[in-house]
């Protein structure tokens, strides 16, 4: 309990991922909220990798732990430019209403 | 190791009560603020665990960048206002247990991966990039990144290109009866196209288009 270990930081990063996961699903709003539950699923996997690379003693983990947040941040900047776009001409982007393509 | 221990606990609760408050927050610019908050958490954690430059970048990159990003776009949208509820309607409230379902499944197999995991002594061997007690956590990455992955370092420098012109040509709008310079049409201008002399025949004048 004191012993702070690996495992203390994968648990956290799996309670982030399944919180992340529930957003997704919960999420009655708008499709913003659905992209920020992205960002915490991808936060939790950056969690992961920085303590695996932490206590294995490998500096890789924190090189693609780099590579993560930038594909975090492209994918975040193209998923809002789609919702801005989908605004414009839908006038919404409240989660039922988006239903195009009847799923 | 005990300060370790209580800074791991004060952060991770931070961390897991905001994610918490990201998803079930009813005005959407309080999801933004509690994702930032979530943010410098495990920011933190990652500069108590000793990944600092790691710490600092995300930082910079999410509170910075993304969040005031997500910010924008959400007063843009004007979707600030709607404080819905959940289980609006009956049809889109039937994807909730299953959800439900599904994410605890899923962190009951990450806990059983985390549980079943030996810490096998050999795999601490088996790096190929150890990292050095010498020199900075700063310094080290930066002697692997720009050798070993260069190229991977460069392709994800294409990817935020990529990621760039995307965005600006999906959000980009030509605006009809606006007037625009045409900097080719100004700088291909000839003196002969420019000017023209005219013969005026009196007590009629000239007829100027423009």
């Amino acid at each position: 309990m004191i012993d702070i270990s690996l495992g203390h930081y994968l648990t956290l990063g799996a309670v982030i991922f399944s919180i992340g996961v529930i957003g997704i699903f919960l999420n009655r709003k708008n499709i913003i909220v659905i992209l920020m539950s992205i960002e915490l699923i991808l936060l939790a996997v950056n969690i992961n990798l920085v303590s695996f690379s932490i206590y294995l003693g490998d500096i890789a983990g924190q090189v693609f732990t780099l590579f993560i947040l930038t594909v975090a941040a492209a994918e975040a900047a193209i998923g809002l430019a789609i919702i801005v776009v989908y605004y414009r001409n839908a006038g919404t982007i409240r989660v039922e209403e988006i239903d195009s393509l009847k799923g | 190791m005990i300060a370790h221990a209580i800074f791991f606990y004060v952060f991770s609760i931070i961390a897991v009560i905001s994610a918490i408050m990201v998803t079930v927050s009813k005005n959407t610019v309080h999801s933004v603020f509690f994702l930032i908050l979530d943010f410098i958490s495990i920011s933190c954690l990652f500069i108590m665990i000793g990944a600092e430059f790691l710490g600092m970048i995300m930082l910079i990159v999410y509170v910075g960048a993304v969040a005031v990003l997500f910010l924008f776009v959400v007063m843009m949208l004007n979707v600030a206002q709607q404080k819905n509820q959940w289980f609006v309607s009956k049809q889109s409230s039937s994807h909730i247990p299953i959800g439900l379902i599904i994410s605890t499944i899923i962190f009951f197999e990450l806990i059983i991966v985390v549980g079943g995991w030996k810490y096998k002594p050999e795999l601490i061997n088996a790096t190929n990039s150890k990292i050095s007690s010498e020199i900075s956590n700063t310094h080290s990455l930066g002697q692997i990144l720009y050798t070993d992955y260069i190229h991977v370092f460069q392709i994800s420098g294409m990817i935020l290109l990529v990621a760039m012109i995307g965005a600006i040509v999906l959000t980009f709008r030509q605006r009809e009866g606006v007037k625009k310079q045409s900097y080719l049409k100004q700088i291909s201008r000839e003196r002969s196209e420019g000017i023209e002399v005219l013969e005026v025949p009196s007590k009629t004048g000239v007829k100027i288009d423009d």
